[in-house]
């Protein structure tokens, strides 16, 4: 694939796969704000997608709809190529979808374990009174982060309150892989983290990669989105500007798409608007 | 937050024990109920020295029972201020519950253990009212309780009519705080109070260790246990030598024991604290936040409606100044005191004994020196705000670098 300077977003980097998640001809609008215009989105599995563009480009718009927070006006949505339904938080979970907000929502007060098992703690079966299995979940917190290679805290039971902004993001994240999805949404990951902390979370969604999850990474900087994701997708307007594969593609270029500049391929291969 | 930056995993808890490390997390705050134990070393010496009457058994058994009823009020408040919400209605809770004991106990012929439950059904109910308003219209609580606060006393005289004061004969009511324990079940109960918790203690630790999880070293492991041992025979030995174990310790003892392993050890419990420590987060992990926030707002008005019946037990009569403002002003500081956050999320069920033991030495030996009631709350007010301010400066230190 890495001949290819720009692929339109019908072709996938290894056409043999079916994508894990395809989106077709999603169109949200607000009022009269169009947010979304037609746009389509492929994510393989094994595969991390930068989604970049500029703020009011769509990219949260288009992960809401994704997570069923906030369901297009039209388009349809294909989930291991079954047609799905998206129309809630709920919808999304139970395909194996998860999403990590940029706010992270994490309760401070509470240490590493109790924030990764929040809402799904586990418990022994004493009928009436569910009674907190600290043991197995700790024991599970290990393992998971362990395998995560998040190596930097000093231990799972240190409340959220004590920890970095990375180790806080690493948590966040962690906390999405409980339910064993198969794609993970990623809303800025990196915003606001420092450079040491920044290279620890690309390496965990580098690791995400190699499970094999599907991963979208939200995010400003082009920079980090260079570093991890095989494919950049660029929306503008609402629009799906281009997508590029990572190999062979310069960051100029995905500025020009972003921005809507001379060396920006345009929207739809039908379309070729001129400038 | 010492982030060490190895890739070999994890390292294991600094469990090393020496005193300086245990004066470093002192003053941490992390170890926020030895502090309250310091505190009130400090309180009851002062007063023994100022009255040696302070310490006597049959002074030390009053004090107790004194504070039975606020204390009971405080786990309910626990509750709500883990929630990050106020109730400012549990006096009056606690005044009208008993009010409704009393009447119709002594006045429609209820037999008094009907009695007792129908002040805890209107406790419960009152609950379910304030929490539906705060809940369904998203109203600050410390509005809708202020409400309650205004409106409750009202009932309570509507309640008690012409007669002002119902005076309680003895029955089962009033034997919830004139009941004494023989010295030899006392030490029946200290022993196995103190057996249950050092097998809990051990077997928790066998269970961590099973797994492969880090545990700290036996004698850090024994030292709550023994604290709790020594203060649980001392208290038997000084008890027994006035009328006994009172009956109302340990029904407010049970109780704190009871709801610290729910909010510490439960499902329930650990939602308390998500709600109370990010409403939002709790939400989208899917918890009924709603659900769990009307579930406590019942369990504190229920909580206060049983402090009223203990406090009527004790003062043998309902009257229109039961519940009154001292009531809900000890039954809020004393968990402040004791260490529970104003803001939510951080604290914990024993914060209510304690606390109440705090305030209740105060109010006592005070009394004993026969101060009057000005500079009785003047003082009152200023340990809460000495308490509240070293809490902050704690918690400062806590912060990360």
């Amino acid at each position: 694939m890495n001949t290819v300077q720009s692929t339109e977003t019908e072709t996938q980097p290894s056409p043999s796969a079916q994508p894990l998640l395809a989106l077709n001809g999603f169109t949200k609008s607000f009022g009269a704000v169009e947010a979304l215009k037609d746009v389509d989105f492929d994510l393989h599995a094994g595969e991390v997608v930068g989604l970049v563009g500029d703020n009011g480009a769509g990219k949260s718009t288009l992960i809401k709809a994704i997570a069923g927070v906030q369901p297009p006006d039209s388009g349809e949505a294909r989930f291991e190529g079954r047609p799905v339904r998206l129309h809630s938080p709920q919808d999304a979970t139970a395909l194996g979808i998860a999403t990590v907000y940029q706010d992270l929502a994490l309760a401070e007060n509470l240490d590493v374990v109790a924030n990764l098992y929040l809402g799904q703690e586990v418990a022994n079966g004493t009928p009436g009174i569910d009674v907190l299995d600290e043991v197995a979940m700790e024991q599970k917190s290990m393992e998971l982060l362990g395998s995560l290679g998040v190596t930097t805290l000093r231990s799972v039971r240190t409340e959220v309150a004590m920890l970095s902004g990375g180790q806080r993001q690493a948590v966040a994240i962690a906390r999405s892989l409980l339910g064993e999805p198969k794609v993970v949404l990623l809303d800025e990951p990196t915003a606001a983290l420092g450079i040491v902390q920044t290279r620890q979370i690309l390496e965990l969604i580098d690791r995400l990669r190699k499970r094999g999850l599907g991963v979208v990474v939200i995010s400003h900087n082009l920079a980090d989105v260079f570093q991890v994701a095989d494919r950049i997708a660029v929306l503008r307007l609402g629009r799906m500007a281009a997508t590029f594969d990572k190999a062979g593609s310069r960051e100029e270029e995905i500025v020009a798409a972003i921005t809507g500049a001379e060396f920006g391929r345009e929207e739809r291969p039908t379309e070729e608007t001129p400038l | 937050m010492r982030a060490v930056d190895t890739p070999a995993g994890f390292e294991a808890e600094t469990t090393e024990f020496s005193v300086g490390e245990m004066l470093r997390r002192l003053a941490r705050g992390e170890l926020g109920s030895v502090r309250v134990i310091v505190a009130i070393a400090v309180i009851w010496t002062i007063f023994q020295i100022a009255n040696d009457r302070f310490l006597s058994a049959i002074n030390l058994t009053n004090l107790t029972l004194q504070i039975a009823a606020v204390a009971t009020i405080s786990i309910g408040v626990v509750l709500i201020l883990l929630l990050g919400e106020i109730d400012l209605s549990v006096g009056a809770v606690s005044g009208l519950a008993a009010g409704v004991m009393a009447v119709l106990s002594v006045k429609e012929g209820w037999s008094p253990e009907l009695a007792i439950v129908a002040a805890l059904v209107v406790g419960a109910s009152i609950g379910l009212l304030q929490g539906f308003f705060i809940t369904a219209f998203g109203l600050p609580s410390f509005v809708v309780t202020l409400a309650g606060l205004l409106a409750w006393p009202g009932f309570l005289l509507l309640v008690l009519g012409e007669t002002g004061t119902v005076p309680l004969p003895p029955s089962t009511i009033t034997d919830l705080t004139g009941t004494f324990f023989d010295p030899a079940v006392g030490w029946a109960i200290a022993i196995a109070v103190v057996a249950v918790y050092v097998f809990t203690v051990l077997r928790g630790r066998a269970r961590r260790a099973r797994a492969g999880l880090s545990v700290p070293p036996l004698v850090q492991a024994l030292i709550a246990p023994a604290l709790v041992a020594a203060g649980a025979f001392a208290a038997v030995a000084i008890l027994n030598e006035d009328r006994g174990v009172p009956l109302a310790v340990v029904i407010v003892i049970a109780l704190t024991a009871v709801f610290s392993f729910i909010t510490e050890r439960t499902r329930f419990g650990r939602h308390i604290f998500a709600v109370g420590g990010n409403a939002e987060a709790a939400r989208r992990a899917g918890i009924r936040v709603n659900w769990v926030r009307m579930s406590v707002f019942v369990l504190g008005s229920t909580l206060a409606a049983f402090g009223g019946v203990l406090a009527a037990s004790r003062l043998l009569a309902v009257n229109q100044q039961s519940g009154g403002e001292e009531v809900l002003l000890f039954a809020i500081a004393g968990p402040v005191i004791a260490g529970t956050s104003l803001f939510g999320g951080r604290g914990f069920v024993w914060s209510a004994l304690l606390g109440a033991i705090v305030i209740g030495s105060i109010s006592n030996g005070m009394d004993l020196l026969g101060l009057e009631s000005d500079i009785k709350f003047i003082i009152t007010g200023g340990v809460l705000l000495a308490a509240v301010t070293i809490d902050a400066a704690t918690r400062l230190r806590r912060e990360p670098t």
